[in-house]
């Protein structure tokens, strides 16, 4: 069958309100999410959990907490680096003050911090927007990864400064510590993002993403329409904060397993983030996910292709790196400033009506 | 609530038939400064269940600014809002949406980021009470909230012969379908008053004819009572049931067209006043 949209009609609002109406989108996520689940465990290693998978899970459910702020709500954060390092330094706290308590719930704390923690950061959005509230959640930013630094309570006292994660299990398998491997690990972040994704999706599909896309688009007329403003950013603020919070756990629990609070959760990856939302498309959750897989994808690739097959040397590399993928930012800027998602959607546009234009 | 004790006395038929009730809204002598400038000065009218009002005036009158009174965006200094038969307090312009006074903008102030169903379900939103967490399910309650608002959504599309754009982005349609979606948005909110500050501006002659429909149907059919700023007279004698007229912040008439269109004052205001 032919991939498109042409003759393709809804007889019920419910069908006309599904996620993929097009049926060949449909069947395609179902095996795309079924091998995800059944096949990749059996041939994952653990270069590709590294290198790729796990980073593009956990930057995947993080990106969608930036999109539901930024894309959705129209409020742009620059502090999502800070805010990861409260998921992950409550994370780190629960883990170590309750032994036995089970690590999914250990994440989940941290992502219900980080959602406090980004109320309170949030609060002013309500009276300053635009660049002033990004220079607010900079703030945000510098102050809590100085927190986490000078405060040694946080670190339970180490000498080092660092964090770094216990051996917790899952259904008797290790999760996080040595002994963990790659496919329990890539298992637990795939189903967080699916579970997450799924929840952000129906989130900004019904009235409440309706409310701060109102707010995003013009706040005093969803005002006059009925949006409390207030209510409306907090909640964006809150949803959004648990998301990158549980994706900040994530990263030191699962990914790396011991981390440093100014390398880990510095400036850089707030902007990563923002970089990965407005390439993947602000306003869209397959937007983020693609938008986390090709910041992840890229520097890997690139790296592969320049060392591996060109044999140039390794700190050469890093370099052009750096280059090619601010080029391409910069390139995919000009050519589609909506991001990949938007330039998914112009595609299905003109399948609907290929091969004839008009 | 009190409702006004003179609600049935009032009741009157109107020449083509249809039913005029109680005071549905009363101003009174509302003052509005901001700063040393007085934008409405002791202003006082009001607005009868199931009735067109209209208010005229020249520009600069302070006729946005009365709209704005109304739906809690200005605190007036003095005076008293009376709505449905209480007075109205202090309140956000969002606790007034939900009270059921719904508007239309002279610029239009659509989401641009959505499309033209999304625009109007999003004047459902004071209608759907579901929480975040079962938003967040979606199946179920929040699922079927959502397809009892569609439902409600397609009537407002279909009145407004709106049907072909429903899914195209509003930043994409042309000035006079952006006003008829938005008078959609407005109209999906199931006011009990509705107002439409300049519904008609920079429209052509058939839009203007399309819209003036629009809004005796609306009128006709759900029986909102409509209040609205027009500059084209035709257009406000014809569809008019009352007419307040606003110069310089002051009131200097008020009663049907005709009234006022024989009004020495208005007259004045409108054609100036010969010097001799």
């Amino acid at each position: 069958m032919l991939y498109r949209e042409a003759g393709d009609f809804k007889v019920s609002y419910q069908a006309d309100q599904q996620t993929f109406p097009i049926r060949f989108d449909r069947l395609f996520f179902w095996a795309l999410l079924a091998s995800a689940y059944f096949v990749v465990p059996f041939f994952i290693n653990d270069y590709w959990a590294n290198a790729v998978l796990l980073p593009f899970l956990i930057y995947g459910v993080a990106s969608i907490g930036l999109n539901i702020l930024t894309g959705y709500c129209g409020q742009v954060s620059l502090g999502s680096g800070g805010f990861m390092a409260v998921g992950a330094y409550t994370c780190y706290k629960m883990m170590t003050a309750f032994p036995d308590l089970n690590l999914a719930f250990c994440i989940l704390a941290g992502g219900v911090t980080t959602a406090i923690v980004g109320i309170m950061f949030g609060l002013p959005s309500l009276r300053i927007k635009g660049f002033y509230l990004a220079v607010v959640t900079l703030a945000a930013q510098f102050f809590l990864v100085w927190m986490f630094n000078k405060v040694p309570w946080f670190y339970n006292y180490s000498a080092t400064g660092m964090i770094s994660s216990p051996e917790r299990t899952m259904f008797g398998y290790a999760i996080t510590g040595p002994n963990a491997t790659p496919a329990a690990t890539y298992l637990f972040c795939l189903t967080f993002l699916v579970v997450l994704a799924f929840l952000g999706r129906n989130l900004t599909r019904g009235s409440v993403g309706r409310k701060w896309m109102a707010i995003r688009d013009m706040d005093i007329a969803a005002e006059i329409i009925g949006v409390n403003p207030l209510m409306a950013k907090i909640t964006a603020f809150g949803v959004s904060s648990f998301y990158v919070g549980v994706a900040g756990a994530m990263i030191f629990s699962v990914y790396l397993g011991a981390v440093e609070v100014t390398e880990a959760f510095g400036i850089q990856k707030s902007f990563l983030l923002l970089f990965m939302i407005i390439i993947g498309g602000l306003g869209s959750i397959l937007g983020s996910l693609v938008g986390a897989a090709f910041m992840v994808l890229m520097p890997v690739l690139l790296k592969n292709i320049m060392v591996n097959s060109f044999g140039w040397a390794i700190d050469i590399a890093a370099h052009f790196e750096f280059i090619i993928i601010g080029g391409l930012i910069v390139f995919f800027l000009i050519v589609e400033p909506h991001g990949l998602a938007q330039l998914w959607r112009i595609i299905k546009e003109k399948m609907r009506l290929w091969p004839f234009p008009h | 609530m009190t409702v006004s004790q003179d609600a049935a006395v009032q009741e009157t038929i109107t020449p083509d038939g249809r039913t005029i009730g109680g005071v549905l809204m009363e101003m009174r002598n509302i003052t509005l400064r901001f700063g040393g400038v007085v934008a409405i000065e002791d202003i006082s009218f009001d607005i009868r269940q199931g009735e067109i009002r209209a208010i005229i005036g020249p520009n600069g009158a302070g006729k946005s600014s009365m709209l704005n009174v109304i739906n809690g965006f200005y605190h007036p200094q003095d005076g008293e809002v009376w709505y449905k038969g209480a007075i109205r307090g202090p309140m956000r312009p969002h606790q007034i949406a939900a009270q059921g006074i719904a508007r239309t903008f002279q610029n239009i102030a659509l989401f641009h980021g959505m499309s033209t169903l999304d625009n109007i379900m999003t004047g459902r939103l004071t209608h759907m009470k579901t929480g975040m967490l079962s938003q967040s399910v979606w199946f179920g309650r929040a699922q079927r909230e959502e397809t009892e608002n569609r439902a409600f959504a397609e009537r407002i599309i279909d009145f407004l012969e709106i049907q072909s754009i429903r899914k195209t982005p509003v930043g994409r349609l042309p000035y006079g379908l952006q006003k008829r979606v938005e008078l959609g948005r407005a109209l999906a909110a199931e006011p009990s008053l509705l107002l439409l500050d300049e519904p008609m501006a920079g429209m052509n002659v058939e839009e203007k004819e399309d819209m003036s429909r629009f809004i005796l149907d609306v009128n006709d059919e759900f029986g909102t009572t409509i209040a609205l700023i027009e500059h084209d007279m035709g257009v406000v004698m014809d569809l008019a049931d009352r007419v307040v007229v606003m110069d310089y912040g002051r009131k200097i008439g008020d009663g049907s067209p005709e009234e006022v269109r024989n009004n020495k004052a208005v007259i004045d205001a409108y054609l100036g006043v010969s010097s001799d």
